[in-house]
């Protein structure tokens, strides 16, 4: 290590080199320079009574502690039906995790736990995933087959996933522009997973089976926020049916990224589509910085092919390692090795994403795919080196390194090394030829860590315990007639309504458009009020309050006709509102009782105006008549809500 | 007549593809009324509609096109799949015990099968080394395809083969056997190796899945490795079942052939022993025995391969109103040995007693088993027995109907003389009838009681 070598300066500088921004002060022009490019994978889960496959209730979760009993089995990668071996499925293996799933008798039968062939798909799931697709401009199949797609993770105990195509070459109409699909599959829901340390990954299957639609656009989205609106687009339409999930996890997407050059990422699991921007936005980014790490690498280094590092094991008692992780390593017995990267200095502390270096993408994948925990390393390129400087330089000359070369020491379980090794050596690899396709688990921040690589075609199989289904003309005709409005066309009515953009967004996401649509055509309800007191009031009041019984949107309506029909103003809507979501349950004349609502007719109200006037002249501390009219009103106003509209009281106590 | 281009079609689908001069395998472009669908077009199983084109689309799912809603079609390419096991030769290492492993036709290793879309075999050492290349640190593994039958299809000739091939490979000196065979006969082909292959000095072990092994979490590796395990290193020189112990991936079970069932249709711990605990467990670190008194593996050769077999011999499973036209039919077509499977204790209802008579008259051998499968039959209890016994049936002990079909069918193929047949029936090969039923041989725990679920929580994986 040359003294004018600083970690921090060179991530810094590397940084700048692929002119990485914030977010928020990203341009098109950006995107377009580093060639952002993204695509989605929209998962939803459909509202059925029971699973996919068998006949275990949908819906019903528990606590990752609680359970009846363990089954553990193991994954082993097989071929796919064109007769290869699929990339996640060899890698899987090489981890050799022991896989436990907790059951519940209440929510899992044998069918789940591959020990028991399916049954019949659930119809009613097969019909929501068709009217979705419809109202996706998909081409629907003449004939749906179930595909075995496999998940060696263990996050399905078959070790596949049953999925069928329902549709493929649909069309999004966005407000700005068209978004293809390429498929829309019905698939069933995978476990969730309670821990994985070391060689054990445990998972619940309360969720598994659970019936799931998978939207799949085309990469045609160009920017962060482009890639939000379709996804929200797509979730707005499976809500538009009331026949899809709502809550947590119900709708998760996996999102697709590119930079120019670079590799389809998959950034699996992604919970809320507010996400979306941050996440895309770092994720084009890391891989542009990393492509400019690919040019510097192989500018020094010529015979890429036969590159390859070399390690020596350290003996413990020959170093005092005051470092933390190390004595704990020391302690469980673990074996430490130092491994040289030949030609690899200022590859390691080079910039990926904001807080992470290349140097991570290392220690992510000696986790996942060599099972050992973190901290698993330390490196010649940490910001902070946590064993001392000639400990360090004794450690590089045991290992013949050069000044040119970049160092890592690590620590695992004795039968984890080799892999470890492999491990290192072939992420080292993967950077001369850019970008390794994986799959990503976003954390907080908007930055992702290596989850797996990213399996291809090759591990499809045809699922020879299900039969083909077939889908004729007249069953597919008689569920376009009962589609529910297209989105775009909502947006459309919205936008005419003059209601309030920002309202839009809670409306299609609660899917209240049609109760909004009927309150304006039979309660003759101006449409601008009612979006508003929806979009903003309603959803502030959700914000902030917890009905002590289940809140039906429909009460609304009620609420709304009940003012009507006593002849009360709307706005008092907006103060029964709360009250009302709060307790569903009681009445409105009682409502109207706790916020000590009187009515009193307008004339009554308007009687008051004199007295305030002279009031008014007693008091006052100026000449301008507006003053006057503001004081009164707000005299007035508590009184008036309900029984007179303030615009024309205002004009009323004007005129007098 | 359909070509192999046209793989699986017929009717309208073939007409359709024949129209258009697309082939299977040929890389296509649909018109439909449903709009356009590109893909690689597959072959369709035998046993599906003439209505539908199957196709794989780039994204690897398969999806069926209605024949109906094609307007056209073109073929731009044509890419058939080669789909192989990769073979790898197996290596010999020195030191470790020579396993043979004879082939029958099970799933143990397998693929796509288009015809019945179901998955068919695959088997060589290097087909086998590829797929479970842990098998090279247990053995030196050798192979050899007797035939291939499915399961349900195995038959008396194949069990004679089976004897007789076994018998030369511990001549030639093997220090285990491994069968592999599908599972749903392989208890009945289990007792009649037990029968036809006596004193063996080695291990003969027989092997299936539950889960075909095309499958990511089948129990085809671990099975296989367990019985290689049983067969190179055991010392237990018995023909025995090696069947996952518990569902999860675990142990195995090493069962005798004589006292094991298949009781699930689809669970991976479906064998289980009746009547008896199970020989031992087994896992990739060895065998450990439950029982203490088994047949040690010894060094040398001698090995009575006993291949007979009578194939005029039935199970009758009893009912009630089972009318006597059914062991008369039986009898006029040349019946001679018969094994009742009887209620409770051994019983069938009177009306048969004439036809049970006949029967007897006309030389047929009859034995008694029970259907409940655990317990033993007992027909001094009740009337109905003693009447039964005095009609010429003989009660077969605790002996499980199967297993005392193929027994009856052995014993008949080597003699006809009633106390000679009773004789080799009543004396036990291999625990076939147990003297004894230990308490913890029948043990069919019911969930819902707290202690149960408490155990199964806390122990059973």
């Amino acid at each position: 290590m040359t003294p004018s070598f600083n970690p921090r300066d060179n991530y810094n500088k590397t940084r700048k080199n692929a002119g990485y921004v914030k977010r928020k002060d990203a341009t098109q022009s950006d995107y377009d320079r580093i060639g952002f490019m993204s695509g989605l994978e929209v998962h939803q889960q459909l509202k059925t009574k029971e699973k996919l496959f068998c006949h275990c209730p949908a819906g019903r979760y528990h606590k990752p502690d609680i359970f009846d009993a363990e089954v553990i089995r193991h994954m082993r990668p097989t071929l796919s039906e064109l007769g290869e071996y699929d990339g996640t499925a060899l890698m899987e293996f090489k981890t050799r995790k022991n896989i436990i799933y907790r059951l519940k008798n209440e929510t899992t039968c044998t069918y789940e736990v591959d020990d028991t062939p399916p049954f019949p798909v659930n119809r009613e799931a097969l019909q929501i995933a068709i009217e979705i697709s419809l109202l996706s401009k998909l081409n629907i199949v003449g004939e749906v087959h179930i595909t075995r797609k496999q998940y060696l993770d263990g996050s399905i105990p078959t070790g596949f996933q049953r999925t069928a195509i329902i549709g493929v070459e649909g069309m999004l109409p966005l407000p700005k522009k068209n978004i293809r699909l390429i498929q829309l599959s019905l698939e069933e829901d995978a476990c969730r997973e309670v821990s994985d340390i070391g060689h054990t990954r445990i998972y619940r299957t309360d969720r598994l089976g659970m019936p799931l639609i998978e939207t799949v656009t085309y990469p045609e989205m160009v920017n962060p926020d482009e890639v939000k609106e379709v996804c929200d687009y797509i979730r707005f339409l499976n809500r538009s049916t009331g026949k899809v999930r709502t809550g947590i996890g119900a709708g998760r997407q996996d999102v697709n990224v590119s930079c120019r050059g670079g590799s389809r990422v998959e950034i699996k699991g992604v919970a809320h589509t507010r996400w979306i921007p941050e996440l895309t936005h770092n994720e084009c980014y890391r891989q542009w910085s990393l492509l400019l790490l690919r040019d510097e690498l192989l500018k020094r280094i010529s015979n890429t092919d036969k590159w390859k590092i070399s390690h020596i094991v350290l003996d413990y008692h020959d170093y005092k390692f005051e470092y933390g992780p190390i004595k704990d390593a020391k302690e469980q017995q673990f074996e430490i090795v130092a491994v040289n990267l030949p030609g690899f200095k200022s590859a390691l502390s080079h910039f990926t994403q904001p807080g992470r270096m290349f140097a991570d993408e290392i220690s992510e994948r000696l986790k996942v795919i060599a099972c050992i925990e973190h901290p698993n390393m330390i490196h010649s390129e940490v910001f902070e080196m946590s064993i001392p400087e000639k400990e360090f330089e004794s450690i590089k000359s045991k290992l013949k390194a050069n000044d040119n070369d970049a160092q890592i020491i690590f620590w695992g379980p004795k039968d984890d090394i080799k892999t470890a090794l492999e491990t290192i050596e072939e992420r080292c690899q993967m950077a001369f030829k850019g970008i390794p396709p994986e799959t990503r688990k976003s954390i907080e921040g908007g930055t992702t860590i290596f989850e797996r690589v990213l399996p291809g075609a090759d591990r499809m199989y045809p699922d020879t315990d299900s039969a083909p289904i077939p889908l004729e003309d007249s069953y597919i005709e008689e569920l376009s007639t009962k589609l529910p409005q297209e989105v775009i066309e909502r947006y459309h009515i919205l936008k005419n309504w003059g209601a309030p953009e920002d309202t839009y967004t809670y409306i299609f996401k609660k899917d209240l458009f049609p109760l909004i649509e009927r309150i304006i055509k039979e309660l003759d309800y101006n449409p601008v009020f009612v979006t508003t007191l929806f979009g903003h009031k309603l959803k502030f009041v959700e914000g902030q309050i917890k009905p002590v019984a289940e809140f039906n949107y429909k009460i609304i309506y009620a609420l709304l006709k009940y003012l009507k029909e006593q002849k009360l103003h709307p706005e008092l809507a907006w103060r029964m509102l709360p009250i009302v979501y709060e307790h569903p349950k009681i009445d409105f004349e009682s409502i109207l009782e706790s916020i000590k609502f009187k009515r009193i007719p307008s004339e009554e109200i308007m009687a008051k105006v004199p007295f305030l006037k002279s009031k008014y002249a007693e008091i006052r501390k100026s000449d301008d008549i507006k003053n006057e009219h503001v004081w009164i009103m707000g005299q007035l106003r508590k009184m008036a809500i309900g029984n007179i509209n303030l615009s024309e009281l205002s004009k009323m106590i004007q005129s007098l | 007549m359909s070509d192999d281009i046209f793989q699986g079609y017929k009717g309208a689908a073939l007409n359709i593809l024949k129209k258009f001069n697309v082939r299977v395998w040929g890389q296509a472009e649909v018109q439909t009324t449903r709009g356009l669908f590109q893909g690689t077009i597959l072959p369709r199983s035998e046993n599906d509609d003439d209505k539908h084109i199957v196709m794989k689309i780039i994204t690897g799912y398969n999806i069926g096109i209605d024949v109906l809603t094609i307007t056209g079609m073109k073929e731009t390419g044509y890419k058939k799949a080669n789909y192989k096991i990769p073979e790898k030769e197996f290596p010999y290492s020195e030191g470790l015990p020579k396993v043979k492993l004879i082939g029958t036709g099970g799933t143990i290793a397998s693929r796509l099968d288009y015809r019945t879309g179901a998955v068919i075999p695959a088997f060589s050492p290097g087909e086998l080394y590829g797929a479970v290349p842990e098998l090279a640190d247990i053995c030196n593994l050798t192979t050899e395809k007797v035939f291939a039958v499915f399961s349900e299809n195995m038959a008396p000739d194949n069990y004679k083969k089976l004897a007789i091939a076994i018998g030369k490979e511990i001549e030639k000196g093997v220090d285990g056997i491994v069968i592999g065979h599908g599972t749903d006969t392989l208890h009945h082909t289990a007792a009649a190796l037990t029968f036809m292959v006596q004193d063996s000095p080695v291990p003969i072990v027989l092997v299936g899945s539950q889960r075909s092994s095309d499958r990511p979490s089948s129990d085809a590796a671990l099975n296989l490795m367990h019985s290689c395990t049983a067969a190179g290193h055991g010392d237990i020189a018995e023909v025995m079942v090696c069947m996952f112990g518990p569902t999860s991936d675990e142990y195995g079970f090493l069962h005798r052939g004589t006292r094991v069932r298949k009781m699930h249709s689809s669970y991976r711990s479906t064998f289980r022993t009746i009547g008896d605990t199970p020989l031992a467990t087994v896992t990739r670190k060895g065998v450990v025995p439950i029982k203490e008194n088994y047949n040690h593996r010894r060094k040398d050769r001698n090995v009575k391969i006993l291949p007979y077999f009578e194939e005029k011999v039935a199970i009758i499973y009893y009912y009630p109103n089972m009318q006597p036209d059914i062991i008369d039919s039986l009898v006029a077509n040349g019946y001679k040995g018969i094994v009742i499977a009887g209620t409770g204790l051994g019983h069938v209802n009177k009306p048969l007693y004439p036809a049970i008579e006949r029967a007897y008259a006309a030389g047929v051998h009859m034995y008694m088993t029970v259907q409940t499968l655990w317990g033993y039959v007992h027909m001094f209890v009740y009337d109905t027995g003693r009447d039964l016994m005095a009609k010429g049936i003989i009660p077969a002990g605790n002996m499980l109907p199967e297993a005392a079909y193929i027994k009856l069918g052995w014993a008949l193929g080597q003699t006809n003389d009633r106390e000679e047949v009773k004789r080799l029936m009543l004396t036990p090969v291999n625990d076939e009838i147990t003297m004894r039923e230990p308490y913890n041989g029948y043990l069919v725990y019911q969930g819902g009681v707290k202690e149960v679920d408490d155990f199964v929580r806390k122990f059973r994986k």
